[in-house]
């Protein structure tokens, strides 16, 4: 009987292949750490089971059919073509299944959706490509002080470009590849932590799948979801919706600390943030080594590393705005304001000044741009605060 | 039934059909101004457009609403933009008045106009605006800073289970091109 | 008339014989589907292991984008429409289509369409890389200079989906032999006229989408940017409004096709006729009423996720009667397995198991986890390649001796039937368990914990890929070479249908000048 022969043997091969990748890996959903990524997760196991429960009728039923009603063993067909009967079975019993995985889902879904007595709110911004983590808090009236970038490690950056090309590269080992960055967000355990998510350019989306958060990052937008985690750890996720060319590379971590960590954490953010700008002058190689990792986190990704530029993203290489008489001024403003209408942003609003005159020094004198031009710190603030004040 | 009958026949169903695909061409079209109705009754997206008239009534002070008041900056919009008050609590069925703070940081003038947007989103509908910036475009002379008002009640219906409303404004660049060239050179 | 036909190049060009244009179609789409396929080898190359090896991150965001639109409006489509061209005349009794100058048009179109797409791999800045559901605004203020070309494109994909169905629908309802009810036709017909219905009502929303996008990158519009009072949001709504319904439009044919397919091995007639015509119209009208379950995690009111997973849902019903109906069509039958019947048989199977992938996606709570990730990969391919496809290659070795009067290689084909099996659920399956364990769709770079799921993804694409040679091998032998042993008319010992009982195998170029007799 060679075609059910056949049959087995194609069904064992594949199972066999695809298990024994299962055995070391990953291959379901996470049940993750809140009491809502639990249910999801159940959730998700119910409708496994009854789709398995389903194929299993549906298909044994084929096979048997395949098997008994071959023609050599079954010759002579039989005539029927329909039974009202049967058909009204099987449209009702399918339709009372889904009515029956549908109730356990409204609940769940009504429930995720109320992120009402929230205890934090964090404003999630999502940018070509990285994540901007803003903590609102009612009671500081100076504005919303704690905020920060959150960036693919360099680390990462590194072993995705250096690993060879073919079949045969360099093999990466690094268990969190792909899924560190420079500053994690850092939420309280055991708080209801509603994250408002926008997003600057495109859209993009929020995804912790150990929260059973995903929410799209909106320009011009924002949406709401929550979390309320039980475990301190740290979590990791990445941007879920094709944002561009390094959709990739914008992974989402969350440190979830105890309480108290939580707030020695939150002051010592608020009281840097109070502190205020660092604007001690800088010796020229301080300012070049600063630069060198402020432009690889921010400007590389279209600048690119040599600063050669790529496509639409204009080189810095000996251009005029960089290397020109005088262009210092514009070079600023560029950075500082950006251009209306391109991928250029108003990097004044982002970057501290530290990092902006650390940028402008390293873009002016890298790659072989040697115009000698330091910028300080002072020089970008007193930009920033001049006129009008 | 002749070949010429058919042919006639296929003819007027060809243009019957023909006049479907440009209802349908028209249906996507009409899809933009229909998604803003739907936005508008629902308030989906912020978009509740219009103004809104206070009439003098007693202040539900039975329940307190905490409005969070937030802004963001689009990546090419280099001005400052902070609300002054982040946060207030209010009574439904009372007007309240809170300022936003605008600084122009660059050395031209520029032109910012404000999208509104509301968390939950279905809140927007009951959240009435007496005056708003957003309505307007705003210039700023170089350097130019400006506190602009907006003042605003919330309906006394709102369903009791929203106990925050979240309202950020986005600042978007709209700086005509034109002017921008100029202000280049 | 005698089977008078013009000679050489203008034979091809000016012709308006619905064999020759559904010829010229199915060619077209099978190169159309060889060179998506080689952008798919491309991408699972790339995804082979961890790191960056054989291209950058746009690139692979131009291969992702235009893999997809090769497949969905160059393969699949086109496939159907050619099969559409050569079956429903035939299968009506009706002479050629209704309007077969606008036959000739709407195929001539396709290339000068593909030509623009393609080129604009050549362009300054590249091909489309936005994926090819080009999202605002990443396809309107972020896209490439090419995208424009993009939209010409797509537009020209529309006029010409739109003509074809109009003439679909025109035979149909007018080229009928006398006697050939609405009920009496052959289920193909009435999926592909429903298919037709759809491809009119929604293409032109597609039209509007992009020319919504058009005016938004270049005259001052903004239909889709939040500045200027519009929202990217929206452009979902227009797109999936026309996207839900266009997975029916690729899937319908399939379906009409596995329902002439069975009963003809089984040796029994179709069960439940009927039931499968409502159901099929059931599938196309619920198809207008969930576009936005593609849409959960982008922020819509809670009783909006609420009614669009019920109504996706309850597409599982009309769906689980058709597969209910073709098993009992089989059951006791007399099956024999010649290859279009294994094709048929997998493409149940395999269909079914995206179907229940469907189900668990269109359980919101859930989908927020599967949203955007491999998992949903593998659904669409699942109902795409082993349903779409598979059924598209089950039809051409079922009526191939029927157009050419000559048998296929059947040991070729079992090998190309077998092989497949393995490669593509190598290829897919493994896809369920990555989107599972946290991969994102549309990345050129992963995690380490995906690589072997991936690598077993990239050998199986890779086989996959091989087997359509081995496809376009086994048409080559018998279309050109013209080996194989010579077609019966009935060509399958039970084959029903006007095209295997009244006429002769190969099929004369005019056929039916006057109309069949039907009981």
């Amino acid at each position: 009987m060679s075609l059910f022969r056949k049959m087995a043997l194609v069904i064992a091969a594949i199972s066999v292949v695809i298990l024994s990748g299962c055995s070391g890996q990953e291959y379901n959903m996470r049940e993750g750490v809140t009491e809502i990524s639990r249910e999801v997760y159940s959730l998700h196991m119910i409708a496994i089971w009854v789709c398995v429960a389903i194929g299993i009728i549906t298909f044994g039923a084929m096979f048997y059919s395949m098997f008994a009603h071959r023609k050599s063993k079954h010759p002579n067909p039989a005539k029927f073509s329909h039974s009202t009967t049967v058909e009204i079975i099987w449209t009702v019993i399918p339709f009372i299944i889904l009515i029956a995985l549908s109730v356990p889902a409204v609940s769940l879904l009504i429930k995720m959706e109320d992120a009402s007595d929230s205890d934090l709110t964090v404003m999630v911004k999502g940018y070509q490509w990285k994540w901007e983590y803003k903590y609102i808090d009612g009671d500081d009236n100076l504005g919303n002080d704690v905020s920060f970038f959150s960036n693919l490690d360099q680390a990462s950056r590194d072993q995705s470009v250096n690993a060879g090309s073919g079949f045969s590269g360099t093999e990466i080992t690094d268990d969190n590849y792909l899924l560190e960055v420079d500053n994690p967000l850092v939420i309280p355990v055991g708080q209801k932590v509603r994250f408002l998510v926008t997003a600057d350019d495109v859209i993009h989306s929020f995804w912790v799948p150990d929260f059973s958060v995903k929410k799209d990052a909106v320009p011009g937008f924002i949406n709401e979801v929550w979390t309320k985690v039980d475990e301190p750890g740290v979590y990791r996720g990445v941007c879920a919706e094709l944002c561009g060319k390094d959709h990739g590379f914008m992974p989402i971590v969350v440190k979830v600390l105890p309480q108290e960590e939580y707030d020695a954490w939150y002051a010592e953010k608020v009281a840097a943030a109070e502190a205020g700008p660092d604007l001690n002058e800088r010796t020229m190689s301080q300012l070049m080594s600063e630069g060198e990792a402020a432009y690889n986190k921010y400007c590389s990704s279209c600048h690119m590393p040599n600063g050669e530029g790529n496509g639409p993203f204009p080189s810095l290489v000996g251009t005029e705005m960089v290397t020109g008489e005088g262009s210092i001024e514009e070079h600023i403003d560029v950075v500082l304001n950006g251009v209306s209408g391109t991928a250029m942003q108003a990097f004044g609003n982002q970057l501290t000044e530290a990092e902006i005159a650390a940028i402008i020094t390293y873009e002016r004198n890298a790659w072989g741009n040697d115009t000698g031009d330091k910028v300080q710190p002072q020089e970008i603030h007193d930009i920033q605060n001049g006129g009008g004040e | 039934m002749s070949q010429e009958q058919t042919q006639n026949e296929n003819k007027v169903m060809t243009k019957k059909l023909f006049v479907v695909v440009i209802i349908m061409v028209a249906f996507g079209f009409a899809m933009v101004p229909l998604y803003d109705v739907f936005c508008q009754i629902t308030g989906l997206n912020g978009k509740v457009t219009g103004l809104a008239v206070y009439e003098e009534q007693e202040p539900d002070t039975s329940r307190e609403i905490k409005i969070q008041f937030m802004t963001i900056n689009k990546g090419d919009m280099p001005w400052s933009f902070r609300p002054v008050q982040t946060e207030i609590t209010v009574n439904p069925g009372k007007e309240y008045e809170v300022l936003f703070a605008v600084k122009n940081r660059t050395g031209k003038k520029m032109v910012g106009q404000a999208i509104p947007s509301f968390s939950p989103n279905l809140t927007a509908q009951y959240f009435n605006k007496t005056e708003c910036f957003c309505f307007n475009q705003q210039t700023l002379a170089a350097g130019e800073s400006e506190e602009m008002p907006m003042r605003f009640f919330v309906d006394k219906d709102i369903p009791e289970r929203y106990d925050t409303i979240t309202l950020a404004y986005t600042l978007h660049n709209v700086t005509p091109d034109d002017e921008q060239l100029q202000a280049a050179k | 008339m005698a089977d008078h036909k013009p000679k050489g190049i203008s034979r091809w060009l000016f012709t308006t014989n619905h064999k020759d244009i559904g010829t010229m179609y199915l060619v077209f789409s099978f190169i159309m589907f060889l060179i998506g396929g080689g952008m798919a080898m491309i991408i699972r190359a790339e995804l082979f292991q961890p790191g960056l090896q054989f291209v950058d991150p746009n690139f692979f965001n131009q291969m992702t984008t235009l893999h997809g639109l090769i497949m969905v409006f160059g393969a699949v489509m086109p496939a159907t429409v050619g099969l559409a061209n050569w079956l429903i005349p035939m299968m009506i009794g009706a002479p050629d289509m209704a309007l077969p100058r606008m036959n000739n048009w709407s195929f001539w179109i396709l290339p000068a369409a593909f030509g623009l797409l393609l080129s604009s791999l050549f362009m300054e800045g590249g091909a489309p890389n936005f994926g090819w559901t080009f999202y605002a605004p990443l396809s309107t203020t972020y896209g490439p200079p090419s995208t424009d070309f993009f939209i010409f494109g797509v537009h020209l994909m529309g006029i010409s989906s739109i003509m074809g169905a109009i003439n679909v629908i025109v035979t149909v309802f007018n080229m009928r032999a006398p006697g050939m009810t609405l009920m009496k036709m052959p289920l193909f017909v009435w999926t592909w006229l429903i298919t037709a219905f759809l491809l009119v009502m929604v293409m032109p929303v597609l039209a509007g989408a992009v020319t919504m996008m058009l005016t938004d990158r270049h005259f001052g519009t903004s239909f889709f940017d939040a500045a200027g009072g519009g929202d990217p949001v929206l452009f979902q709504h227009v797109f999936w409004f026309f996207g839900h319904p266009e997975v029916y439009i690729m899937i319908l044919p399939a379906f009409g096709i596995a329902s002439a397919i069975i009963p003809t091995f089984a040796r029994k007639k179709l069960f439940g006729y009927s039931s499968m015509v409502y159901a099929t119209a059931s599938i196309a009208f619920l198809s207008f009423i969930v576009w936005a379950h593609h849409m959960f995690t982008v922020g819509m009111p809670v009783q909006g996720e609420l009614f669009f997973m019920i109504a996706t849902m309850l597409i599982a019903v009309p769906t689980g009667v058709k597969v209910f109906n073709w098993i009992a069509t089989m059951w006791q039958g007399s099956i024999t397995y010649e290859t279009p019947m294994l094709y048929a048989l997998a493409f149940v199977i395999l269909f079914t198991i995206g179907g229940f992938s469907g189900v668990m996606l269109a359980l919101t709570p859930v989908d927020w986890q599967y949203h955007d990730t491999y998992f949903v990969v593998a659904h669409f391919h699942y109902v795409l390649f082993p349903g779409a496809i598979f059924g598209t290659m089950a039809a051409v070795y079922y009526w191939l001796p029927k157009w050419t009067g000559r048998m296929y290689d059947e040991k070729l084909a079992k090998w190309h039937f077998w092989l497949s099996i393995v490669f593509v659920n190598l290829t897919f399956f493994p896809m369920h368990f990555s989107g599972l364990a946290g991969m994102q769709r549309r990345v050129p770079d992963y995690a380490i914990m995906f690589s072997d799921f991936n690598m077993m993804s990239s050998i199986g694409a890779f086989g996959l890929g091989l087997m359509q040679l081995l496809f376009a091998w086994i048409l080559i032998k018998v279309c050109i070479l013209e080996k194989g042993e010579k077609a019966t008319d009935r060509v399958w010992e039970d084959a029903e249908g006007l095209e295997f009982t009244h006429l002769p195998s190969p099929a004369p170029y005019h056929s039916f000048e006057t109309p069949p007799k039907i009981d």
